[in-house]
């Protein structure tokens, strides 16, 4: 389970988080919505120490830590127990397709390279791009760079993926195949944290899903109360703003 | 109007090669001990360590400011007149230490922008699965910095080779001492010099050649 507790975030005078609490069960998928500068992908990269926190307690399995004391082993121990799939893929250019999934496993989790490269090979399958094994990054299309991100993430066995805005870089035609790619993993259960504008995938995937602005959470609740009936009245004005340019899920 | 001397030119070219080792060995020893330092400085500079930071700044602005003759000559006439333990720098230490240093300056900075032009993020992707900053630095952010740099730094090797050929100003015999003896005995002053500059090519081409073979397979990841 992963709890987080009154963390905040300060960017000097300006407060991004101010006091965010949420809980993720084993297994829940979570999408995080709300207008640009809400602090969403602080509240990310908080979770893995990205960005320091200046406050808040952070609970990840069987880690549990004040943020504000957190060590370097803490840190550490918060990674391992993340994994984030970043907006612009972020993958590591001088390595291959597989050498960017093993990577982690071999130099974080110490595993022999064979037996590493064996998972990665499988994940690769998985992903569905077994035959971009020893492609380089460079060789490879916005969705296909994508996935190998995501994959990269699967190999860390993390509680949780962080996904920050999975899609927004991508070419209009690779999307669908990375939304694919999650909605898998959505179906096998594994624990998920999405902040995206795909109001498609929140709906029809998402356990829960959670509109923040202004660094605090708003209102949170299963997709089809949150988007049928709104509560609260920023909620009802951010929907109807991103329903109006995306009305293929404003039923 | 007299044609050039084909025969004293080949009967010269094993003379002079002779000195070649010598001329090589200095540019290598150079070369590595240069390497080493601006791999420090440029550390230094990327970490921005308080003090140590403004001291390479200094270094480097001192070294890259002067001409190395300059430098060569401060080393050789001018230390031991100051430091009595170096009553007996010869000229090739001399020479190899102006190298190092004045090519060190230069060096530090083209590796300090290759390590700054790794994309950031590609630094955030690999802290975020939980590596430590030295696996980083290791793994992902000094091998494409080393394919950045490597052009840059061959050129500064290609120019060390021939800026060894100042080392005849402090009496070595190298490859331009040599040449300067030679030419003072025959009196084919013209012959000697352009003997020695087609060395100097050839050397410089062939170093070249390998400069181009090494970026290829460098570039491996980078070919769509
Ligand atoms: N490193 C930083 N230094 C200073 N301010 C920052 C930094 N990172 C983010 N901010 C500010 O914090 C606020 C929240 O940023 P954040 O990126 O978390 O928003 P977001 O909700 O992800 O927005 P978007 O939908 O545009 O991605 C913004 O006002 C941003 O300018
Ligand atoms: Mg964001």
């Amino acid at each position: 389970m992963i709890k987080v507790a009154n963390l905040v975030k300060r960017f000097g005078d300006t407060t991004v988080l101010d006091g965010i609490d949420l809980e993720i069960e084993q297994g829940e998928i979570i999408v995080v919505i709300g207008p640009s500068g809400t602090g969403k992908s602080t509240l990310l990269r908080c979770l893995n120490f990205l960005e320091r926190p200046d406050a808040g307690r952070l609970t990840l399995g069987d880690l549990d830590v004040d943020v504000t004391r957190a060590t370097k082993a803490d840190i550490l121990a918060a990674r391992r127990r993340t994994a984030f799939v970043f907006q612009n893929y972020a993958l590591f250019a001088n390595k291959t397709a597989l050498e960017n999934i093993a990577e982690g496993l071999i130099v974080v989790n110490r595993w022999p390279k064979a037996k590493a490269h064996a998972r990665a090979r499988e994940i690769l399958e998985r992903i569905g791009l077994a035959d971009k094994a020893d492609a380089y990054p460079a060789s490879l299309s916005g969705g296909q760079q994508q996935r190998v991100g995501i994959g990269r993430a699967m190999a860390a066995q993390a509680e949780v993926i962080l996904f920050d805005e999975p899609t927004s870089s991508l070419d209009p035609e690779w999307v669908e195949e990375v939304l694919a790619l999650m909605k898998r993993l959505a179906a096998e259960r594994q624990t998920m944290l999405v902040v995206t504008h795909e109001m498609g995938f929140a709906r029809d995937v998402a356990d829960r899903v959670v509109f923040m602005e202004g660094g605090r959470i708003v209102e949170q609740g299963p997709p089809s109360q949150l988007f049928n009936a709104p509560r609260d009245p920023r909620t009802r004005d951010f929907l109807r703003k991103v329903l109006a340019a995306q009305p293929a899920v404003s039923t | 109007m007299s044609v050039l001397d084909f025969d004293y030119m080949l009967g010269l070219v094993p003379i002079l090669l002779s000195y070649l080792p010598l001329t090589l060995a200095m540019a290598a020893a150079g070369m590595v001990l240069a390497l080493v330092l601006a791999c420090g400085l440029a550390v230094i500079r990327v970490l921005g360590i308080p003090g140590l930071n403004g001291a390479t700044l200094l270094f480097i602005s001192f070294f890259r400011g002067t001409p190395l003759l300059v430098q060569l000559f401060l080393f050789y006439y001018g230390l031991p007149q100051v430091l009595a333990f170096l009553t007996q720098i010869d000229g090739i230490t001399a020479t190899i230490m102006g190298l190092t240093l004045h090519f060190a300056a230069y060096m530090a900075e083209s590796i300090r922008a290759a390590i700054v032009g790794v994309d950031r993020s590609q630094t955030e992707a690999a802290l975020s699965i939980g590596m430590t900053n030295g696996q980083l630095m290791r793994r992902i952010v000094l091998p494409q910095a080393t394919r950045v740099a490597v052009p840059t730094l061959m050129n500064y090797f290609i120019d060390m080779i021939k800026a060894t050929s100042l080392a005849f100003t402090l009496g070595v015999t190298e490859l331009m001492g040599a040449t300067q003896k030679e030419a003072a005995g025959s009196f084919l002053y013209f012959e000697a010099f352009i003997t020695v500059a087609v060395i100097y090519w050839g050397i410089v081409e062939l170093l070249a050649w390998c400069q181009r073979r090494l970026e290829w397979r460098l570039n491996e990841a980078y070919r769509r």
